[in-house]
């Protein structure tokens, strides 16, 4: 059927743009200094057996108590004599060794159980977590006494106590995230592929887990050299006359004030050692976890930056209307390559007329509404040319103040999903209010009449008993209804409405369709209206422009572009749409996929899926050629050439 | 097509489904007492012949995904039965889940998330093979080349991950996936919402070829009456966990009987058709803890009479000919 799938397309080129783990781990001044520290303390610790060390267990009362820098003791000796660098050195590769075995083991055992019951759930997941819940109940040093006190003391049993008070807080975590991963559509697939359950839970969804079990040792490992440390300051850890941290602090500290620095040495060993180990913790978690590493530890900016000339501002179009987009252009920069989302869009809206925007995903439809309010989350999106203007006043010049003034005031928009829009804590009559008074000064009753006639306004059944609302208690509909009741709060020019009813049923998505169109009507609001669904523009929108790969590529009235499509792509687009009543038609499939916006072709973007495309298609640029005042096409063999008007 | 739609008809059914209620909830309290219980599907009854491909059409929380779970043995009927060829699907998938899914296979809705972020296409798609089939190497080898040919996809793709795909290209992973182990009926849940439309086409499309080159059957859940209607041989619409109307395809298209499907006809949006429905904002759906004693639908239909809100109807209370019956006192008459 396509043969453009059959040839594998070109490997996505982000391999390459994507800034790799290690080079994003590098990025991290704080982590990479924590690793270099890290590797050096192991290094050191490592090769202890072959350093020119003293062995750090031979006293020799006679040299007791040297001061750091004597002679052939470089950090001195401790109260029998032993050499403090040979002692420390060997402490360290001691302490390392337990705190890492610890972390394993713990990790095992925890992860073990936290994949058994999240994946098993119901009386096993009880069970299982009932017991991590007790052994969570007793303070961990207690408990760690507790086992140690009936092992007996020593370093190996001081780690078993250290591994078993740590089993829970992986258990936890790793039941949080197999729970999560096992309603997963993946687990019914493997399921359906027959596997068995024990199959399932380690080829499936033990991959899945293994960066949450990495990443939970890797902020562990401090805080377990550090417990044993505590153990066996304690005494309880390692018995003399081995060295290990912990137990040269504690035998430092009765002679504290008379040679501080057989304590403060191992002291400051601990410190560096489980700082450079949270440090590379931290980093190695921020590079592994899916939500830090989409740019979210990037700090949020409340407006996309601007980079324009200020040579190259285009100036207001002579038609006017209340919004006026001229050349926009959005860049997404990603690593090294960047995503031309939006390529010079030029768009224009009147008062009361509804425009729609259609396109399928990817074509920029939704960043050029995002873009117009400065909306596109910087870095890494940013506004690289163009203007918009809002009765003629240049909106990518505006201050920031001005901005957050006309957000939600004379702009106002609408989302797909009103469940994520709406805040699920707060009541409906809050949030309307909010919406209300952060524009105009009024008081709370009349804030309150306000928002009950907003309600009545989008035809909500009980406005006044709906104010207390929250939005969970009310269906798909009627949140979509109250999100649009809060656009019009303060009395928008513009609407910008992002796929509004997409999410809805059938059923419900007609009659948030109707209101919109009536209150267009009676508010005299522009709406601009981006959808993929031809349907839902024809029975609302005035005119229509056809989106592909960032640029308008057609644009005319609703009626003429869908009677009478002139660009390929459009005519496709309409196509392969199936119609109720006409179920013998053959649906017109478009071969191949929309280009990647990071490496447009030359040319016409749609020239590789075109069966009119002819060289000519494929070299310079096609400009939008309007054929009268709202009729264009960006097409150099428009179709239909003769009927045009 | 028209001959097409009318043969299935007479054969033999391949699925029947008789009675089949799944309850969520309802257990016991600690101390006493009941927890609330929500039918997702009461009182279904069809049958999907061998070669036909049934449609199902409802809006969001209608049961018609519980439908497809309980069908492909991922979730278990409360009451009622399920027979497959003659056999206990319930029993079967108690008591040998392979032998389930090898008859009866699962495309999803959404097509990346059902594939295994860290698994490639090849360990993917040899799962059902080597659990579901006794192939050698060898064998799995070739009939992987096969699957990918009949998808429509390059060999080169066996190596990749899934982020690496396009939502129609993950979908026909999906789809070759289920046909991997060779099925005799695949339920196909909203198999194509997720996609853009010009994909939607392509995977439509494939479908079609897929069904006449391997002789599936097909259960074809979806909210799109118009794709719905281009693929189906007969529908079937839900309304709150009941079968509204069922019958052959062009039938209820044509001359639906039931006023739900004719709603929900009248709501959907076409390309060059302008009328807006007439408002009313209490279209909500009945609360599912409180259910109505009648028809779900009186409520928002408009000709609701008493006895619509005293009783429920039989799934076959309006009968249009040619096995077409609505769960209906006043059903539509035919324009």
């Amino acid at each position: 059927m396509t043969d453009t799938t059959m040839s594998a397309p070109s490997r996505p080129a982000s391999k390459s743009s994507r800034p790799g783990t290690l080079a994003l781990l590098l990025n991290n001044t704080l982590a990479t200094s924590g690793l270099v520290v890290l590797v050096l303390i192991c290094l050191i610790a490592l090769a202890a057996p072959i350093l020119p060390l003293e062995d750090p267990d031979v006293t020799a009362p006679a040299n007791r108590l040297l001061p750091v820098f004597a002679e052939g003791h470089l950090l001195g000796t401790d109260h029998l004599g032993r050499d403090i660098l040979s002692r420390l050195i060997w402490g360290t590769r001691v302490s390392l060794a337990v705190g890492l075995s610890a972390t394993i083991i713990a990790a095992f055992f925890g992860s073990l159980l936290g994949l058994v019951a999240g994946y098993a759930g119901g009386r096993t997941d009880t069970l299982i977590m009932r017991g991590i819940d007790m052994v969570m109940a007793f303070p961990y040093i207690l408990l760690a006494l507790a086992i140690v006190a009936v092992l007996g003391p020593g370093l190996l049993n001081a780690l078993y106590a250290i591994a078993l008070v740590n089993i829970p807080f992986f258990a936890r975590n790793i039941r949080g995230i197999t729970l999560g991963l096992s309603r997963r559509e993946f687990v019914d697939a493997a399921r359906l592929s027959g596997k068995s359950p024990v199959q399932i839970l380690f080829l499936e969804i033990l991959p899945n887990v293994l960066p949450v079990i990495v990443i939970t040792m890797s902020t562990t490992v401090g805080w377990m050299i550090l417990e044993t440390a505590g153990l066996s300051f304690l005494g309880l850890g390692a018995q003399p006359p081995q060295a290990d941290l912990g137990s040269m602090l504690g035998e430092g500290r009765k002679i504290l004030f008379t040679a501080p620095h057989v304590s403060i040495i191992p002291g400051l060993m601990i410190f560096a050692l489980v700082m450079s180990i949270n440090l590379f913790g931290d980093g190695v978690r921020d590079i592994l976890d899916p939500r830090l590493r989409a740019g979210s530890l990037t700090r949020p900016v409340s407006r996309t930056a601007v980079h324009r000339k200020a040579d190259d501002i285009p100036s207001p179009s002579e038609k006017g209307g209340v919004l006026d987009v001229r050349q926009m252009r959005t860049e997404f920069e990603i690593g090294s390559s960047v995503y031309k989302a939006v390529g010079g869009v030029d768009l224009n809206l009147k008062e009361g007329e509804c425009l729609g925007i259609v396109g399928e995903s990817g074509s920029g439809k939704s960043v050029t509404a995002m873009s117009i309010m400065g909306l596109v989350p910087t870095p890494p999106g940013r506004i690289a040319g163009g203007a918009a203007y809002l009765d003629g006043e240049d909106l990518f010049a505006a201050s920031d103040r001005r901005i957050r003034d006309l957000r939600g005031g004379s702009v106002a928009y609408v989302f797909q999903d009103p469940l994520s829009t709406l805040h699920p804590l707060f009541t409906v009559g809050d949030q309307l209010t909010e919406a209300i008074t952060t524009h105009r000064p009024l008081s709370g009753s009349k804030a309150r009449e306000k928002a009950i006639e907003l309600l009545s306004l989008v035809r909500i059944p009980n406005a006044k008993e709906r104010l207390s609302a929250y939005p969970h208690e009310l269906s798909g509909g009627m949140r979509q209804r109250v999100c649009i009741a809060m656009a019009l709060a303060n009395d928008a020019k513009v609407l910008i409405a992002d796929e509004p009813t997409t999410a809805l049923d059938v059923t419900v998505q007609s009659q948030i369709l109707t209101l919109m169109n009536g209150l267009r009507r009676e508010r005299n609001a522009a709406i601009l209206f981006i959808t993929h669904d031809f349907g839902v523009v024809s029975a609302l929108c005035d005119r229509v422009a056809v989106m592909y790969a960032g640029r308008i590529v057609e644009t005319g009235t609703t009626e003429e572009v869908l009677a009478n499509p002139r660009h390929p792509y459009t005519a496709k687009l309409i196509e392969c749409v199936p119609v109720l009543g006409e179920p013998e038609r053959r649906l017109d499939a478009i071969e191949g996929r929309p280009p990647v916006v990071n490496n447009l072709p030359e040319g016409c973007a749609f020239a590789a899926r075109c069966p009119h495309a002819q060289a000519a298609c494929r070299a310079g640029e096609i400009e939008l050629e309007m054929s009268s005042d709202t009729r264009g096409v960006r097409c150099l063999f428009p179709l239909n050439s003769g009927a045009a008007v | 097509m028209n001959e097409i739609s009318q043969k299935p008809m007479d054969r033999e059914a391949l699925l029947t489904i008789r009675d089949v209620e799944r309850i969520f909830g309802g257990g016991r309290k600690l101390f006493g007492g009941h927890l609330p219980a929500v039918h997702a599907v009461q009182g279904l009854s069809l049958d999907v012949k061998k070669g036909e491909t049934l449609g199902v059409v409802g809006e969001s929380g209608c049961g018609k995904s519980t439908l497809a779970r309980l069908v492909v043995g991922l979730d278990l009927p409360t009451s009622g039965s399920i027979t497959f060829n003659g056999e206990d699907l319930a029993a079967l998938a108690k008591k040998d889940r392979n032998a389930l899914s090898r008859k009866v296979q699962y495309v999803f809705q959404d097509p990346v998330a059902s594939l295994n972020p860290r698994k490639t296409i090849r360990t993917i798609l040899e799962a059902p093979l080597k659990h579901l089939t006794d192939l050698n190497a060898d064998r799995r080898e070739a009939r992987l080349a096969e699957l990918l040919q009949a998808v429509n996809l390059a060999p080169e793709f066996l190596e990749r991950y899934p982020h690496e795909f396009s939502g129609g290209q993950a979908q026909r992973i999906g789809i070759a996936r289920a046909l991997a182990a060779g099925p005799e009926l695949i339920v196909l849940d909203e198999p194509v919402s997720a996609l853009d439309v010009s994909v939607q086409a392509q995977v439509l499309n494939l479908l079609d070829k897929l069904k006449d080159d391997f002789g599936l059957t097909y259960i074809f859940i979806s909210h799109d009456l118009s794709v719905v209607e281009s693929v189906s041989d007969r529908v079937a619409v839900m309304y709150f966990g009941r079968m509204a109307e069922l019958g052959p395809a062009r039938e209820i298209f044509r001359h639906p009987l039931h006023p739900y499907t004719d709603l929900l006809m009248r709501s959907a949006p076409a390309p060059g058709r302008h009328d807006l429905m007439s408002e009313d904002a209490s279209a909500e759906l009945p609360d599912p803890y409180n259910p109505p004693k009648g028809c779900a639908f009186a409520a928002r239909c408009a000709h609701r009479t008493d006895i619509c809100v005293a009783g429920k109807p039989a799934p076959d209370e309006a009968t249009g000919g040619n096995d077409h019956i609505a769960a209906c006192y006043h059903p539509l008459g035919k324009a």
